[in-house]
This record gives structure tokens, C-alpha cells and sequence, in this order.
């Protein structure tokens, strides 16, 4: 499944990504990195459900998503 | 003006426009201004016909930061203006310097302070040879007195701008520009084309970006900028350039720049035929100024008087030199006035008592 | 992209420096910074563009998108961007300005640049503060809007209406291409990019000068959430700074 890679290190925590995530995949962790802010996380709960759509990466003001996407093959669809 | 080496007779200005030709300008940049429109309405005519670029601006600020943007590029670029203008170009005219960008800068100085006027003066002394806007910075300020300076100093200005990557200034004035002289042009056009291209900016092509900035926000950074911009403002004495005439055995020696150095020899001639040991010491480069050498002179018993167009700017240089050694006599040509060589004759005369 | 195996479909631009940014959580600056990026990469620019920058929050861009670079005063920079394009005209050449810089002192600059139609792309972040300098009311700020040199909120009366850009440099003769653009969410985001491109194209195709403005969010110094910032810029700064295409000569 497609799946996004997070720099927590250089997340500022301004979750713009939540706002566009056609699944609400993602959310503010409890944790702080080093610069002191509460890094974006995905919802354990919901992450397979990503759709590869890059949406949050376009989003992100500081470029901090990386975005693998995985075409589902339709033997396993059907 | 086919073949090189011909004799024009030509006013101050066009002499300042055909020695940036000649000199290689390729991007020149102004907006109107008496007394020195003669060189925009030339080279929007002479510039343009040789491929080079002409742009009017909208303003002087504008016309120094499309300067800037072009001396980024690595190419000769120039712009003129008078008094009022050239205090409007100041802050351009300090980046150029903080961004070490090579830049010829062009002063048909006018009377002030304000409109002022458009007759000669020389109050434009400080602003020129004191760096003119924020920072510490100094550009290098060359004084013509002739029409043939007006040509030759231009074009040494640009070799001076890239030798040093740094705004070279002309200080002329109104006498200057408007006054029509036989001129010889000596020098035949020619554009090299890899001028700066170890800092030029043309796009990355391969290489590691360039960036051309004045702004130094790290720790310390500011700090080595400036050291090294103080070394390369003390190297440019190398480049010191003056005129000393009948200086040997004279007693009294006046120290005028400009037109008024000119019209000061002719009251030397003057007063030598009245048997009175005048002579003359004319600084050619404003900044660095000749101090050692007004100070070798004042050594050996010279007396010293300054001139100037103005209520007394040079003459605090000229007091420095002398500084500890002996005073120095000052005559203020007011500005506006155009001055003869008449009225220089008893202020020179008084220092012989 | 044969099923069942994995791509990289979104990373960093080619020609992005890959280092933390110093903009505050939730500026959009960050995001403008990667679309013109992404421009500069989908025509191939890179190698081949000037980048001038202004004074303000985006002064220090050339750390970020690396290009030759050069600095220009405060409001000078469609100035500065005249003399580089007049001196290469080769070259690609774009200024990246924020409200303060082109709209106040800059005005003039960008008018006469625009109206002489140098081949340039001017990007200009409008965010309705000055930012760098702490918030102050700057030419965009809109009427009622709080700034800390308009603690009353802007007042029409005493400090006029917001400046409309795209509209105005739209009117005029020597601009090609003209738009107005947001970031605050993924439709916008596309639209953005297709009007970016098409004020690269005016300059690569010598048609004109090319002009795109984003509206951009600037929570610190709105006071707000970066989220609540986001959403303003729908709420408030749209419905006087309508989005739209306001000139365009490639499509004409």
C-alpha cells in the first residue's frame, strides 16, 4: 500500500497536512523533537488507507514528506 | 567617429559618454537631470546603435539597482546624474560596495544643498570621498579638470571598478559638462568577454551557485566583511594620481581640484610674472588622497593654501596631511559662482605675509 | 508503475537545497519556495537562472533554492532584476518579493519594470504584514485588520485600502501574464502551479513580463494557529483579493 515518509526532525508541527489528507491519516503525535515541536504522525489505525496522493506532501511548508506510492494489482482487487 | 584617434571638439559630458564607449560600457542606466543630460541623450543614441543597453528609468534609485543587477553579471555598467540624483543613488551605491560589484558612477556636481541650482560647485566633496551612504565603505573618486580627462578618467574608472570590484565615482561639475574642448580619443573599443568570470553571475552552468549579498548575518561575519573591505579601500593608494604644477620652487603651493585646479593655474601664472613662487597641487583621484605627498611638500617648507568651489571640504584632507606640520590658507569660491582666475589673486597673495 | 511495487512519487525539487527553513510553523513561504522550484526543475532552469532577491522574510531564499543569486535593496529588486535580464537576456530571471518590499517602497519599481515589459517573473507574496520586521501594516493590509502599527485596525480614512497587484500591473501594456493565487489547499495549490508556469512561459517565449501573486499566511505575526491562519486566507484576504487570471498573452 502507499505509504509517506515523515521528517519528524524537521516537522514545525503546523499539521496544514491534517487539513488536506483525504483519509485523516495524519495527526499530531504527543512526542517533541529537538526543536521543541510536536511532530505530524499517522494514525496507526488508518495508515494503509493512504492513497499515495501526495496531498499532504504538496502542502507541507517545509518539505518534511516524502510520498511512495503502490499501485494496488488488479488480480487482488477482483 | 570611424576612425580612432581623431580629434572631436566636444562638451565635458559627451567626452564622459565617448569615454564610457570607449571604455566598454555595455549597460548604462539614468534618468534626466541638467546639467549632465547630454551623456543619457548620447548614449541612448551611441550605446544602442553599438548593441550595447540603454535604459531611462524611472528614477536614480532605480537606475543604481538595475546597475547593480548588471555589475552582478559581470558587465561594465554605468550610470550619471548630478547632485540631487547621485544623494538619491546613495544606498545603491553603498550595496555595490557591500556586494564588492564592480560600478562607474558618474557626478556632474550642481550647486546645493537642495534644488540648488544648476551652476558649478563642489559641495559634493564629502558625500563622494566619505563612502556618501551607510556603512563603511569608500568608493574610489576620480576629480577631471579637462575635457581630455573627462574621456581618459572614464575609461580608466571601469579598470579601476573591475581591478578592485567596487563603484569608482567621476566628480565633475557643471563648468565641466557644458564646456566644449578639443578632445583625443585615443582608445579603440573593446569588450572582454570573460571579465569577472570567476565571481560573474550567469547562471549556475555546472558550477556551485554564486551569491552576490551584502547582507552577513553570522556570527563574526560582519566582522570579516568589513576587515576586508578596509583592506582593499587602504590597497587602492596604489592608485594615487595628482598633478603637481610649478611646484618645485615654490613657496606658496594652492591645492584645487576640478575646474578649480584649472582656473587656479592660471592665477599662478599670474602672480609668477608679479614674481610671486605660486604653484599648484591638483589631487586627480579625491579618494585615496595624496596625503603623504602634501605632507613630503609641506616638509620642505611649503606653505599651502586650499580652494575649492565650496565652503571648505578638501581642506580638511589637505589639514590632515599638514596635521602637526603647518596651517593652511583657505579661499571659498562660493558655490553657483563661476569662477576667474582673477579672484584667486589676493587670497594666494595674502599667504605670502 | 507495474502493480504492487512501491515509487517515489513526491520529494524535495532538484533544485531545492535540502535544509530546514527559518520560516515560522505554517508560513506559506515555504510551500511558494517549493513551487517555484518545481518550476525551475520542470523547465530545466537551473543551470540557467538568476535569482534576485528582495529584503524580508524570503531575503535569505538563495540558501534555499540554489541558483546564482544576487541581493537587492529593499523594493528593488524588479530593478535590479532589469539590469541582470538587460545584461544576460539568456539567462532565466526572477524576483521573489513580499508586500513591504514591492507594493510600499518598491512600488514604483515594479510599476515602470512591469510597464516596460522587461522579460522577467516577478513572484509576490502577499501576506498583508510586514513580517521580518514584527507585523506591521503593510500596503495589502486589509481594512479593520489589526497590525502592530495599526493597533485600531486599518483605517480607511487614515491609511487608505489594500493595493490590489495582480489587478493593477494586469492593466498595464507591457505585462504578459498577470494572476493571482492562494496555497491554502490542494485545488488552489494546482492552480497556483499551472499560473506559475505560464509566467515562466512569457519570459522563455520573450512575450512579456510575467507576474504571479500569492496570497500567503503569516501566522505569527495574524496571531493565529497556523490551521486558523490557513483558513483565513479564504475567509478574509479572497473575498477583497479575488484569485484569477487578470492578464494573459499566451491564451490571447
Amino acid at each position: 500500500m502507499s505509504r509517506i515518509e515523515i521528517n519528524t526532525l524537521r516537522c514545525k508541527g503546523c499539521l496544514l497536512c491534517t487539513s488536506v489528507c483525504p483519509e485523516d491519516i495524519l495527526i499530531q503525535g504527543d512526542d517533541l523533537n529537538t526543536n521543541g515541536y510536536k511532530f505530524v504522525i499517522c494514525d496507526e489505525t488508518k495508515k494503509e488507507n493512504c492513497r499515495g496522493c501526495a496531498f499532504c506532501a504538496e502542502i507541507c511548508p517545509d518539505g518534511v514528506i516524502e510520498v511512495y506510492k503502490t499501485v494496488k494489482s488488479k488480480k487482488r482487487d477482483s | 567617429m570611424s576612425e580612432n584617434k581623431e580629434r572631436l571638439l566636444v562638451k565635458g559630458n559627451e567626452a564622459i559618454a565617448i569615454g564610457a564607449i570607449d571604455g566598454g560600457v555595455e549597460c548604462y542606466f539614468a534618468y534626466p537631470i541638467t546639467p549632465q543630460s547630454d551623456i543619457p541623450e548620447y548614449l541612448s543614441r551611441e550605446l544602442v546603435r553599438l548593441g550595447g543597453e540603454f535604459v531611462q528609468a524611472e528614477s536614480e534609485i532605480a537606475s543604481i539597482n538595475m546597475v547593480l543587477g548588471a555589475a552582478a553579471c559581470g558587465k561594465r555598467a554605468m550610470t550619471s546624474s548630478s547632485s540631487p540624483g547621485i544623494s538619491l543613488k546613495q544606498e545603491g551605491i553603498s550595496y555595490i560596495a557591500g556586494s564588492e560589484l564592480p560600478a562607474v558612477i558618474i557626478n556632474i556636481t550642481r550647486g546645493g544643498p537642495g534644488l540648488g541650482g544648476i551652476q558649478p560647485s563642489q559641495g559634493d566633496y564629502f558625500q563622494s570621498t566619505r563612502g556618501g551612504g551607510h556603512g563603511d565603505y569608500r568608493t574610489m573618486v576620480l576629480a577631471p579638470s579637462t575635457c581630455q580627462e573627462c574621456y581618459d578618467l572614464t575609461i580608466w574608472a571601469f579598470d579601476l571598478a573591475f581591478k578592485y570590484r567596487n563603484p569608482v565615482l567621476i566628480l565633475g561639475d557643471a563648468i565641466l559638462g557644458q564646456m566644449k574642448e578639443p578632445i583625443t580619443r585615443w582608445k579603440e573599443r573593446e569588450i572582454n568577454p570573460n571579465e569577472g568570470a570567476e565571481w560573474r553571475l550567469t547562471g549556475k552552468k555546472g558550477r556551485k551557485q554564486r551569491i552576490l549579498k551584502s547582507l552577513y548575518l553570522d556570527e563574526g561575519a560582519m566582522e570579516q566583511h568589513n576587515l576586508r573591505l578596509y583592506k582593499k579601500y587602504k590597497s587602492m593608494e596604489t592608485d594615487l594620481k595628482w598633478e603637481e604644477f610649478m611646484v618645485q620652487d615654490a613657496d606658496v603651493i594652492a591645492v584645487a581640484f576640478g575646474s578649480i585646479g584649472r582656473i587656479v593655474k592660471s592665477t599662478a601664472r599670474k602672480l609668477r610674472g608679479q614674481g610671486l613662487k605660486v604653484g599648484v597641487f591638483r589631487p586627480i583621484t579625491l579618494f585615496p588622497f595624496p596625503y603623504e605627498r602634501i605632507r613630503e611638500l609641506a616638509r620642505s617648507g611649503k606653505k599651502f593654501i586650499t580652494i575649492e568651489n565650496n565652503t571648505g571640504q578638501m581642506v580638511e584632507d589637505v589639514k590632515l596631511a599638514l596635521c602637526g606640520i603647518c596651517d593652511c590658507g583657505f579661499f571659498a569660491n562660493m558655490p553657483g559662482k563661476v569662477s576667474t582666475p582673477e579672484d584667486f589673486i589676493q587670497p594666494i597673495k595674502d599667504q605670502f605675509n | 508503475m507495474n502493480p504492487g511495487q512501491e515509487k517515489l512519487v513526491y520529494t524535495l525539487p532538484k533544485c531545492m537545497n535540502d535544509i530546514p527553513t527559518h520560516f515560522c510553523p505554517g508560513c506559506h513561504h515555504g510551500i511558494i519556495h517549493r513551487l517555484v522550484a518545481q518550476a525551475i526543475d520542470e523547465f530545466d532552469l537551473q543551470d540557467n537562472t538568476i535569482c534576485v532577491g528582495s529584503v524580508g522574510c524570503s531575503v535569505f531564499i538563495y540558501n534555499y533554492i540554489d541558483v546564482d543569486s544576487v541581493e537587492a535593496p529593499h523594493g528593488r529588486a524588479p530593478a535590479v532584476a532589469t539590469g541582470v535580464k538587460r545584461a544576460r537576456p539568456e539567462n532565466f530571471v526572477f524576483a521573489y518579493q513580499g508586500d513591504g518590499d514591492l507594493a510600499a517602497i518598491g512600488l514604483s519599481e515594479i510599476i515602470h519594470c512591469a510597464n516596460r515589459g522587461e522579460r522577467v517573473t516577478i513572484i509576490f507574496v502577499n501576506n498583508t504584514v510586514y513580517g521580518m520586521t514584527g507585523g506591521q501594516m503593510a500596503p495589502t493590509t486589509l481594512v479593520g485588520q489589526k497590525t502592530t502599527t495599526s493597533p485600531y485596525g486599518r483605517r480607511e480614512d487614515k491609511e487608505g485600502y489594500p493595493l490590489k497587484m495582480a489587478e493593477i500591473l494586469g492593466s498595464l501594456e507591457g505585462t504578459a501574464f498577470s494572476a493571482r493565487v492562494a496555497v491554502n489547499n490542494i485545488k488552489n495549490i494546482l492552480k497556483a502551479k499551472k499560473a506559475l508556469k505560464k509566467a515562466f512561459q512569457v519570459q522563455l517565449q520573450d512575450i512579456g513580463f510575467g507576474f504571479v501573486e500569492f496570497l500567503s499566511a503569516c501566522p505569527t505575526n495574524w496571531h493565529m494557529s497556523p490551521l486558523d491562519a490557513n483558513k483565513r486566507i479564504e475567509t478574509e484576504l479572497m473575498p477583497y483579493f479575488p484569485l484569477g487570471i487578470f492578464k494573459d498573452k499566451i491564451n490571447e
